[in-house]
């Protein structure tokens, strides 16, 4: 039986069993004088069946699958002759790639010969008996279960009370999957770039001036010796953020300015909307725009001033990114503008003070913190935007503050060390890991700065 | 204090009255102000031009691709060549040469008729011998077919390639400029609806690149995130909104959501490539571990959407619920969730259409491959809306140019479909109290 029918079995019998507890729950009720001197609904009692039945027989089940492939391997592998086993670990590898493929009747790399086939047909008959009695085990326990809790029903039996708590554990494990999402983002990004940081030192990373991944394929090839000093790529990141926030910060502050203080009604019912549309655009339609429209532009306008200017600059990323940023940087400071109290501004007024003056020397002192926390998280989603700087930045990691140049970035650099096929162990794809984890700690950073920074300042003024 | 007094006493009896001094600064300071007004003006209004410049470069760059050139040339369905037990096996594109030089007899030399032949498609055979499978009964007839023509071909007829740039420095040699016209001449050439932009997967010659299959790896890749992201950010919002006692623990959880939310979406990919790939062992490139990848990604603004939503269900209505003997479960289920329905479908359909958008998580997990065959399942190697259009971006064909940005108006039509729905959910569902 293949684990999907067995799943949709499983789930059937649980369906089932929901209606014979139901029933036995009735029946009980009829026994003692109708159904309402149980403990709870007649429902409760079948949901109760039905967790029972269902629950731990689909725990058994994922856990069985989970770990069936590996259990498997290792017995097929205990099972092969003597020299292959003395392999290399990326050799051996590499024929159990072949044996699964031939047992899942895919195109096999390497040559087949007796060894292998005798290998995949002992997989298959493995895989067959642990199917087997995978189907056997949770099956049983399900019927087990039902039978158990069926016989159990009684007017005494708080089917409600264990229901909901069954309910809330659910609740509460979805609630963890937020911190099982954090602790799993640090330990496999660590993990990696420990592994890293092993092959490269780690203060070498941080401050090396040179960097050029490149691995050499051969030993004797030229050029390609594998620099692994980040600082120009650090550069080219904070010049295209630096240029993204010389955009978005005016642009979107004053926006937000005039769309809280000045706008009519009106006019605020389209802008604002219109900003949203800004946010919503995918970031892969912005790096296409920057690509092919912006970057031309900027090297066409710059030859006409007679300005070297590279056809993948700093400028035309960061522009664009810029204007990806501003609708952030605006709906977050519009808020904290907000949150100012009318009466600051009433003050001001009754001073004699002009609105503009209001703005400048109440509203905006007040509103401080919380703008410098907008303007934190927008800086931490420069940082860590992709798309844009893929498409119209480029590879080459120079060292210039020169916003017409070439530069890199850290997300760059993680997309072109991990697209394609790559060793798993060799140090240039754990570099995007070591710089994976930067860009989490640096980001992480700045957003618990930002936000707490916010939320002191809204309690403030609450 | 004292001296202030004095001061004050003095200026008053030396100097012109406060209100002058106020009215001679008074020009100055509306100056300023209208200036400060003008700037905040000035920023919505440049923020709103890059909107309309966006749109209008997209618009005007891809509104050529929902067209394509298409060749009628008059195919004999040689019934030498066909055997009607296996037509897929002809030599259809001997057919399609036949026809070309039976048009134009006089090419000769093997450059020459490269050239020519070079006119139509070379997935235009694919369309013959799916005529021929469909309808046997052709084969042995001389049929008119519309075929569609090289992208080159097509880039031409749209005006994109410059009749008058010499010879070299065009895609396009001479002979073929005038082969086209001549054709163009007797309405041989032709531009059609683009039928093969949406029913096709992707291809390596942009007039046969279609994006439906990288609409329907999307859509698997949602399916996988609705199913998965929808209940357990919604269960989430409930226990932390509702059942969640005030601790350091669930406070851990509202900060490490909030900070989630903030986390650059690259690094979720990282994670997906490091524990589903690496550590599960999950097969590349599929929708099932995209979809997985964006769940993570977008639970954070479906758990905070629904918590508002929640939120905002008054008391009064718990109150009553508890009153009546309802359980504190039974509050929940039967009537809070429900009144704020609207609220977290509208939270979710914006994670959704955010989860459309996402690239670089994708990037990262390899559905960045080149896939031809239309994804059949879950576990199909496919790509997605926006990778595919990464991956034309980067393609150095022009006809890929205007397929891009066709492309991008597809996706953003169906951000705009989503986002319309939230907010029209919202206005009509939405209940104040």
């Amino acid at each position: 039986m293949s684990p999907f029918t067995l799943f949709i079995l499983l789930l059937g019998l649980s369906a089932a069993a929901y209606f014979v507890g139901r029933r036995k729950a009735f029946a009980v009720g009829r026994k003692i004088g109708g159904v309402n001197r149980m403990h709870s609904l007649p429902t409760y009692y079948g949901v109760l069946t039905a967790l029972w039945c269902g629950i731990p027989a689909l725990l058994i089940f994922s856990c069985w699958l989970m770990f069936e492939s590996n259990v498997i391997t290792s017995l097929v592998i205990a099972q092969l002759p003597e020299e292959i086993r003395s392999l290399p670990p990326n050799r051996l590898g590499l024929i159990i790639n072949d044996i699964t493929n031939l047992v899942h009747g895919n195109i096999v790399g390497g040559e087949v010969n007796r060894v292998i086939e005798q290998a995949a047909e002992h997989y298959r008959g493995l895989k067959a008996i642990s199917h087997a009695a995978l189907a056997t085990v949770t099956l049983s326990l399900a019927i087990l279960a039902v039978i158990l809790v069926q016989s159990r029903i009684s007017p005494r039996l708080r089917a409600r009370n264990r229901v909901e708590q069954v309910f809330q554990m659910v609740l509460i494990a979805c609630s963890c999957i937020a911190i099982v999402t954090t602790l799993s983002i640090v330990l496999s990004v660590l993990f990696e770039a420990i592994r890293f940081f092993r092959a490269v030192p780690i203060s070498e990373f941080l401050f090396g001036l040179n960097w050029s991944p490149q691995l050499a394929i051969r030993a004797d090839q030229v050029g390609s010796s594998g620099a692994f000093g980040a600082v120009p790529v650090f550069i080219g990141t904070l010049l295209i953020s630096l240029i993204a926030m010389l955009v978005a910060v005016p642009i979107g502050l004053m926006a937000a300015i005039y769309l809280s203080e000045y706008a009519h009604k009106r006019v605020r019912d389209v802008a604002k909307p219109l900003l949203e549309i800004l946010a919503g655009i995918p970031t892969v339609v912005y790096g296409f725009f920057a690509a092919l429209m912006v970057a031309p532009l900027i090297r066409d306008t710059g030859g006409l001033l007679g300005l070297a200017v590279a056809s993948e600059s700093a400028l035309a990323a960061g522009l664009v990114m810029g204007v990806m940023i501003i609708p952030f940087v605006s709906s977050l400071s519009d808020d904290v503008i907000n949150a100012v109290p009318q009466a600051l501004r009433d003050g001001a007024y009754a001073l004699g003070a002009t609105q503009s003056e209001t703005i400048k020397q109440v509203v905006l002192p007040a509103a401080l913190p919380g703008i410098v926390g907008s303007i934190l998280l927008a800086v931490s989603r420069a940082i860590g935007e992709t798309m844009i700087v893929v498409m119209a930045a480029g590879l080459a990691a120079n060292m210039t503050f020169n916003p017409l140049q070439t530069v890199t970035t850290v997300t760059v650099q993680i997309v072109t060390l991990l697209i394609g096929d790559q060793e798993f162990d060799s140090p240039k794809t754990l570099a995007a890991f070591a710089l994976g984890l930067l860009l989490f700690v640096v980001t992480l950073g700045l957003n618990i700065i930002a936000l707490y920074v916010v939320r002191k300042y809204k309690e403030q003024y609450e | 204090m004292s001296s202030i007094h004095s001061t004050m006493t003095l200026a008053s009896v030396t100097r012109p009255p406060t209100v002058d001094l106020v009215k001679s600064g008074l020009k100055r300071r509306y100056r300023a102000e209208r200036r400060f007004r003008s700037y905040g003006m000035a920023a919505v209004i440049m923020s709103v031009l890059f909107l309309a410049f966006l749109f209008f470069s997209i618009v005007s760059k891809g509104y050529t691709a929902f067209q394509q050139t298409f060749i009628r040339l008059p195919i004999h369905f040689d019934p030498a060549e066909i055997d009607p037990t296996n037509p897929a096996a002809a030599n259809y594109d001997g057919m399609i040469r036949q026809a070309l030089l039976k048009r134009f007899p006089t090419v000769e030399g093997r450059n020459a008729r490269r050239d020519l032949f070079a006119l139509v498609s070379p997935g235009a055979s694919f369309q013959l011998s799916a005529m021929a499978r469909q309808d046997p009964s052709v084969i042995g007839r001389t049929v008119e077919v519309w075929l569609p023509a090289n992208d080159d071909i097509d880039m031409l007829v749209k005006g994109q390639i410059d009749r008058d740039l010499p010879e070299t420095e065009r895609r396009l040699n001479n002979d073929q400029l005038e082969w086209v016209r001549s054709l163009q001449a007797e309405n041989m050439i032709e531009k059609h609806f683009n039928r093969i932009f949406f029913t096709a997967g992707d291809s390596r010659e942009p007039e046969l690149a279609g994006i439906w299959g990288a609409a329907v790896g999307s859509f698997y890749t949602l399916l996988v995130t609705l199913v998965l992201s929808f209940p357990i950010g919604v269960a989430a919002a409930v226990y932390l909104q509702e059942f969640a006692p005030k601790n350091t623990w669930t406070d851990i959880i509202e900060v490490n959501i909030n900070n989630l939310a903030a986390v650059p979406s690259i690094i979720f990919g990282l994670l997906g490539l490091a524990v589903f790939l690496n550590f599960f062992g999950l097969p590349r490139s599929t929708p099932l571990v995209g979809g997985l990848v964006l769940t993570l990604m977008t639970l954070p603004t479906i758990i905070i959407a629904s918590r508002v939503a929640l939120g905002a269900v008054p008391p009064s209505i718990r109150e009553a619920a508890l009153g009546v003997g309802a359980s504190k479960t039974q509050v929940v289920l039967h009537h809070v969730l429900p009144l704020a329905l609207p609220g977290v479908l509208t939270g979710a359909i914006i994670g959704m259409a955010r989860a459309l958008g996402e690239t670089a998580p994708l990037l990262m997990i390899g559905m960045v491959a080149f896939i031809v065959d239309i994804p059949k399942g879950l576990t199909d190697p496919a790509t997605a809306l926006p990778v595919q259009i990464f991956l034309w971006a980067d393609s150095p064909e022009r006809g890929f140019v205007e397929r891009t940005s066709a492309a991008i108006m597809v996706l953003l039509a169906f951000l705009i479909v989503m986002n319309a729905t939230a907010i029209f959910l919202r206005r009509r569902f939405e209940r104040r109290w």
